[in-house]
């Protein structure tokens, strides 16, 4: 029997503005609702303070980082403390294509931010179904 | 009106713990202590970004975590800065008891209760340390 690893799905922290809000929400959401068997996630800063553990993360999982900026830092975390991930999600690039406007408040997000997050969580499940060949 | 205070939260995405905390900190820099606080994205120091580390090396730091694992107060440390306060989302929650919450994408009543009240002390340690400066 050939047993899928579940995919880890790697935010990025995104303090710093309302991309970062819609990056960890639409990974929760992936995590939570659209693929909880199948997927799981680490705190991103865990791949510098954390343990072995937390370093052989992406060598145990295929990993999908999701950034909200241009900075990559999940990307580049993921690559330099762990293994490359397994594909990459940036939210500006994504909202930009979308023609959608980044939510104005980085603490919570309005409905349209809310819509936005699933819509987003719905793009990284699909990547996430074709890691996993599915 | 003197440097702000850079209130950094752990980036936790697997627990409630780390959407209060954060929760709490937008709230300070954004809303109480608007001008007083900044915050900047945990991630640009997990990669080293030389800029944010000049941030915290030369500001005035409060280290908000989640968890025990304290991914904020260890990578301000690795960063070259120092903390002037820290702050624990799990002795809040011991403090607590009854406002129990598990919520982590949207925080739930007990959640946002948690992350006023943890906000206020932040921001009263803002205006201690603002103090000094003057």
């Amino acid at each position: 029997m050939n047993i899928k690893p579940k995919v880890g799905v790697v935010s990025c922290s995104g303090e710093c503005c309302s991309l970062g809000t819609l990056s960890r929400v639409a990974t929760r959401l992936v995590l939570e609702e659209y693929r909880p068997d199948v997927t799981v996630t680490i705190c991103l800063p865990l791949f510098l303070a954390g343990e072995l553990e937390e370093h052989g993360f992406a060598k145990e999982h295929p990993t999908i980082a999701v950034d909200g900026c241009g900075k990559l830092c999940a990307r580049k975390a993921i690559a330099r403390y762990s293994k490359e991930p397994a594909d990459s999600v940036v939210v500006e690039d994504i909202l930009g294509q979308w023609g959608i406007e980044a939510p104005a408040s980085r603490r919570e997000l309005d409905d349209e931010g809310v819509e936005a997050a699933r819509r987003l969580a719905q793009e990284i499940s699909g990547r996430i179904d074709g890691i996993r060949g599915e | 009106m003197g440097k702000p205070v850079l209130v950094v939260p752990c980036s936790g995405v697997g627990k409630a713990f780390g959407s209060i905390g954060r929760d709490a900190t937008f709230r300070v820099v954004d809303e109480l202590r608007k001008g007083k606080a900044d915050t900047l994205c945990l991630s640009l120091l997990v990669m080293g970004d030389e800029e944010a580390r000049d941030r915290v090396a030369s500001s005035k730091c409060i280290a908000v975590d989640g968890c025990p694992l304290e991914c904020a107060g260890k990578n301000i440390v690795r960063s070259g800065g120092s903390i002037a306060a820290h702050f624990w989302v799990m002795e809040l929650l011991k403090e607590n008891r009854g406002l129990k919450t598990g919520e982590v994408t949207f925080l739930d009543e007990n959640g946002v209760k948690l992350s006023k009240l943890l906000a206020e002390r932040i921001a009263r340690k803002v205006d201690e340390l603002a103090e000094e400066d003057r």
